[in-house]
């Protein structure tokens, strides 16, 4: 078994669905985001966006849900070698989060995710970090989200 | 006339503007996870010591959203923004462990017209987040929309 195979390098991995319901957008936004078209349907409605919408980092928030709710693996199989089983690390950021439309109220939003490649941490012997790109779907809107994360793995 | 504080013309390429400080609690960290990003490290101060971060330590995401919410209440919430396209890119450098302060800063790194709504400018922003002892926790760059303050639509 290679790391690619493990990590599923190149596959869209389907994280599920998630509805965006607007007392959750608006409890979100209270804590972390209280922009009028995120707090307060009147004002939305208003507002460039034109209804009440999720915040960016609430959108992302669930991806990173149902991310850790699928697992870092390709398949839930286990690691057959060589060498120990990799072990995931932290993250180190992300790149080119882009908030392509507006997740309203009532929306049911896609969410997949990506092992897009894998490369060895010249700084940290036995260790790669992983480009994950994340993205989310709407519809009919298409795509809503996409970002480029950064995981690290010990590999040796 | 618009009467917020910040418009698109108060953004002049060089500045630093404070945003103030945040305590990060155990029980927003634990309250962010469980819904967000349910693990251990995250959810358990065993864990959380046994893990690399070193303690019971907080999503990334939730440091965004704590940093979110700084920008909101020292310009966003007080402006003409439009909203934001999206984040060029953010770094988490350095665990934020439960009773952490976080204090964060803007720089404004950019300013332009948007060529398609005159109404408009792009402010683009680096901003930097630091615990008490002044290490750097998170580092972030990102485009921010705002309405101009003479000669554009009130927003």
């Amino acid at each position: 078994m290679t790391l690619d195979s493990y990590l599923g390098v190149g596959l869209v991995r389907d994280l599920g669905t998630h509805l965006f319901e607007a007392e959750a957008i608006k409890a979100f936004a209270r804590k972390f985001d209280p922009q009028p078209f995120h707090v307060d349907e009147e004002a939305a409605r208003k507002s460039v966006l034109g209804g009440l919408c999720a915040s960016g980092w609430h959108t992302a928030a669930v991806w990173m849900r149902l991310s850790v709710d699928a697992g870092m693996t390709a398949a839930d199989a286990p690691w057959e070698g060589p060498g120990p089983r990799p072990v995931f690390g932290p993250s180190p950021g992300f790149r080119n989060l882009k908030w392509l439309k507006p997740v309203y109220a009532g929306d049911t939003i896609r969410f997949t995710r990506t092992v897009v490649n894998h490369r060895a941490l010249a700084s940290r012997p036995g260790w790669n970090v992983l480009t994950v790109r994340g993205e989310a779907f709407g519809q009919p809107a298409g795509k809503v989200m996409e970002f480029d994360s950064g995981v690290m793995v010990q590999v040796g | 006339m618009i009467a917020k504080k910040w418009a698109f013309e108060d953004f002049v390429e060089g500045d630093v503007i404070e945003l103030g400080s945040k305590r990060a609690t155990a029980d927003e960290i634990v309250a962010f996870a469980t819904e967000f990003d349910p693990q251990p490290m995250h959810l358990d101060e065993d864990a959380g010591a046994a893990s690399i971060l070193g303690g019971l330590s907080a999503s990334g995401w939730h440091t965004c959203a704590m940093f979110m919410r700084l920008l909101c209440d020292g310009i966003l919430l007080d402006s003409t923004s439009q909203g934001s396209p999206g984040i060029d890119y953010v770094k988490w450098k350095k665990p934020v462990l439960a009773g952490d302060e976080l204090t964060a800063a803007v720089k404004v790194i950019a300013t332009r017209q948007s060529k398609s709504r005159p109404s408009i400018g792009l402010v683009t922003i680096h901003s930097e987040m630091r615990n008490q002892e002044g290490i750097s926790v998170l580092e972030l760059e990102n485009t921010i929309m705002f309405a101009k303050r003479a000669g554009g639509a009130a927003a």
